[in-house]
């Protein structure tokens, strides 16, 4: 079989380059791929560490004309994001409150009873929930809460759309945390006699505890940064607020105003910087107790 | 060629030692050779590194990084390192402990796999013989021929790891390689590998990896036997069985460990 | 044993939460976009006018469904390299190693960082690069949407993709290089083709997050309620023409964007389908 070898004397060369060549665009690819994380990343940071002070967390945003007169003399903007901070803070837990209990026991059904057509239904629910573009569930909220409830923008509508997004996630992570989870911890529960709740409160949820936990900070860190919703719902609001029928703002809301307002770049690129830490240190610690608390 | 190749032995492995982590040998301090035309067996409990030392000969160890190989490995006198990697494993095949024919190929294009693999274009009718031949050669072209053009995982387990030598020696090797390949097989499947490889003998040299004693008193010729990465003991099958020189061997023949 | 029971009922009515909120998602759009849908019929899909000028009303969705497609379709082709060779990179040839560690990481943060931030950068720090090449005067319009889109979908397709490229078993890999083919020889023939429906699905589902992506659209795409001309022409997708009117909307015109999410939902819903679909049948 000399042709093998001729054959492959022939082309060992080609195929060795082409073979170095490939594994040089795979890098550079990869290389483009992350290039952007340091391009956003440094560009808010250098931009937007200037407004960064006391005032940025504690003082509500300004009005355009204090902006501008700060601009026109080239000082920091007076002002923060105070009032998008409680907002968000406000509408966060609300939306928490809403969606974490159900979350939490649906996911546990699904797990429990996941050789039933019914549970297997239900997580194809969720599956589907989760792909809903958030911007549509903004428009539930309007027509369930702020046109029949609050008549109005209201902090209410807006933890709802929060919500809505927030459940899938919880029952999806919830049911695959406890999937972890051994068989036999749960047998040998029931052979002990375990009553069937307390098999769940006192086995499944502490077991499963810290996935339970990440799942819950990946779904938070999910919504912190959501505006389009809100804007349908929360609206903004230049005041705190805690007033659940009343608009309130949120971060990335006031993000948004800024971004309308030419006076108010240098507060956007603050704002943004903000939004992005507080989101990426949720979604770290999320990501740290996922591989530092582990029973299973 | 040179000189070397009036040489009984094929393959002589020169002090060679295989790390998988810094300082943690698996293969340690390994003098062998392999006589032409034979079937060397490599024993031993599983861990001592049989395994590891078969895999060196085709370089597999190349494929992970982290693994340090120390020592050299002569294939008809020259240095496998010295060689190009696609021309050593072109001469030395190899063939798995489980079967694993390319479940995106045909019956057919597994056989030639290592024809289009490396690139390699000939004509319809010449790649149609290389096909018979090889599977004529593994005692699989009666029970396929009509299937050529299916899948091959369809086959069973002691089917497809036939069809996995075949497509190892339609390349036409000089070396087969064996780890444990017919460990994951029931035992008529398993006697008929056996079997095919008393004849492959003719045209390679094979070196196969077993825990299986019997096995290996049953097909090679020449025997090592290796414990916790070194070489104990080597020598004619029939020898090595009845006289063991060292205690350890001993004790792994009379069922002590492994 | 009524406390197993009494729990197995709180369990299951729990479930029902999210029967009933599929449910009523579904009743409200279909009300809500009803008006719009008895006022133009088909046309409401197939028309790309949309003029809320009192007395000559008249709305359809055929500009937003096509500026929602072609971004989208746009944002994956830019998307397909850059995830295909980072999985690799992931999964393939640094595989378990500290750099595939931190590639991954970095290519997590890009999945945490919000829209708004997206949108937000991409007029501030990417349009003005855009602008300067020439090839555009204002940098908005469907190419700098896709752009963003693409480094937004990005993890989404990578992490998933890496995923099944690592799951291709080690001997098929191994079968291919004992017969001597070179890593890319291995990639090509053993690797994508067992990957490939898993590659393919997690391009799709990539996709399923485009159509729906709104505010970094919504602040890059020019805002015009046509069907985009070009590369660089302006246009709006479903999302954004939502984000952008619905504040000031009612009316039939409320409706009308009402209808547009209805369609937007179905879109999403039957190309995440999909994508589970190819899914479930790989796995």
């Amino acid at each position: 079989m000399t042709e093998i070898n001729t054959a492959l004397t022939d082309n060992i060369g080609r195929r060795n380059r082409t073979n170095v060549r490939f594994r040089y665009l795979v890098i550079a690819g990869a290389v483009i791929t992350v290039i952007p994380i340091f391009l956003i990343v440094g560009s808010l940071a250098i931009k937007g560490f200037r407004q960064i002070n006391l005032a940025f967390f504690t003082q509500p945003a300004p009005d355009t004309f204090q902006a501008m007169m700060a601009a026109s003399t080239g000082d920091i903007i007076p002002g923060g994001i105070a009032n998008g901070l409680t907002g968000s803070l406000l509408m966060v837990f609300l939306a928490s409150l809403f969606a974490i209990p159900p979350g939490l026991m649906t996911g546990i059904y699904i797990y429990e009873n996941s050789s039933q057509k019914y549970a297997r239904f239900i997580r194809s629910l969720a599956e589907i929930l989760q792909g809903v573009p958030s911007i549509i569930l903004g428009i539930i909220a309007y027509i369930w809460i702020v046109k029949n409830i609050t008549k109005g923008y209201s902090a209410l509508a807006g933890s709802v759309s929060l919500a809505i997004m927030m459940l899938p996630l919880i029952i999806r992570s919830t049911e695959e945390t406890m999937r972890m989870i051994p068989v036999s911890i749960r047998e040998a529960a029931f052979a002990l006699g375990t009553p069937y709740y307390k098999m769940i409160y006192k086995i499944l949820i502490p077991v499963s505890f810290s996935g339970l936990a990440t799942g819950v900070l990946l779904a938070l860190s999910r919504i912190l940064g959501e505006t389009a919703p809100l804007m349908l719902t929360a609206l903004g609001s230049p005041a705190i607020s805690f007033d659940i029928t009343k608009p309130v703002s949120a971060v990335p809301l006031l993000i948004w105003d800024f971004y309308n307002d030419p006076n108010m770049v240098s507060l956007v690129w603050s704002a943004s910087l903000f939004l992005m830490v507080f989101v990426l240190s949720m979604n770290l610690l999320a990501r740290s107790v996922a591989s530092k608390h582990k029973y299973i | 060629m040179n000189n070397t190749s009036q040489n009984d032995n094929v393959l002589e492995i020169k002090d060679l030692s295989i790390a998988y982590e810094p300082g943690k040998y698996a293969v340690n301090g390994v003098t062998a050779s392999v006589k032409r035309n034979s079937i060397t067996a490599i024993m031993g409990p599983s861990g001592c590194g049989k395994s590891t030392l078969l895999r060196a000969i085709n370089r597999m160890h190349e494929l992970y990084p982290d693994i340090q190989t120390k020592g050299d490995i002569l294939l008809d006198g020259q240095s496998i390192f010295s060689m190009s990697v696609i021309e050593l494993r072109r001469k030395v095949g190899m063939v798995f402990q489980r079967p694993n024919p390319f479940p995106n190929m045909t019956i057919y294009e597994n056989v030639v796999a290592g024809f289009s693999l490396n690139d390699i274009r000939m004509k319809k009718s010449r790649r149609d013989e290389i096909v018979e031949n090889a599977l004529r050669n593994v005692t699989l072209w009666d029970e396929v021929k009509e299937s050529l053009y299916r899948k091959g995982t369809f086959l069973s387990g002691g089917q497809q790891q036939r069809l996995c030598v075949a497509r190892a020696i339609a390349f036409n090797p000089e070396v087969l390689l064996l780890d444990e390949p017919t460990s994951a097989l029931d035992p008529i499947a398993t006697l008929k590998i056996e079997d095919l490889l008393g004849e492959l003998k003719k045209k390679y040299t094979m070196v196969l990896v077993t825990h299986n004693m019997s096995q290996a008193a049953r097909i090679s010729d020449d025997s090592m036997f290796m414990y916790l990465g070194e070489l104990v003991e080597s020598g004619r099958t029939g020898t090595l069985f009845t006289t063991p020189k060292d205690p350890r061997t001993e004790a792994y023949l009379t069922g002590k460990f492994g | 044993m009524s406390g197993d029971r009494v729990t197995k009922a709180l369990l299951f009515i729990s479930s029902l939460t999210i029967l009933l909120l599929s449910a009523g998602i579904v009743i409200s759009l279909l009300g809500g976009a009803l008006p719009a849908f008895k006022e133009f019929g088909v046309r409401f899909i197939t028309s790309s006018v949309w003029n809320p000028t009192e007395g000559s009303e008249e709305y359809g969705a055929m500009a937003f469904i096509a500026g929602t497609v072609i971004t989208s379709i746009l944002a994956l082709i830019i998307c397909i390299p850059m995830a295909f060779s980072t999985s690799l990179f992931i999964a393939e040839y640094y595989n378990g190693t500290r750099t595939s560690r931190i590639l991954r990481s970095l290519v997590d943060l890009l999945a945490g960082i919000p829209s708004i931030v997206y949108g937000f950068w991409g007029f501030y720090a990417l349009r003005p690069l855009l602008v300067a090449t020439g090839l555009t005067d204002q940098g908005f319009g469907v190419f700098t949407a896709s752009l963003v889109l693409a480094i937004m979908i990005v993890p989404y397709a990578t992490s998933l993709s890496a995923e099944i490229i690592s799951m291709v078993p080690a001997e098929l890999k191994e079968a291919a290089y004992s017969l001597g083919a070179t890593r890319r020889e291995v990639i090509f023939s053993v690797v994508i083709p067992s990957a490939r429906s898993g590659i393919i699905a997690s391009f799709i589902l990539a996709l399923g997050r485009a159509l729906g992506e709104t505010m970094a659209v919504t602040m890059l795409i020019g805002n015009a309620n046509v069907i985009p001309k070009g590369l660089f022409a302006p246009g709006n997708t479903m999302a954004s023409v939502i984000a952008n009117q619905f504040g000031e909307a009612s009316g039939l015109k409320m409706s009308a964007l009402i209808a547009i999410g209805l369609l937007l939902f179905l879109i999403t819903a039957l190309v995440n389908y999909l994508g589970k679909l190819i899914i479930k049948r790989f796995a």
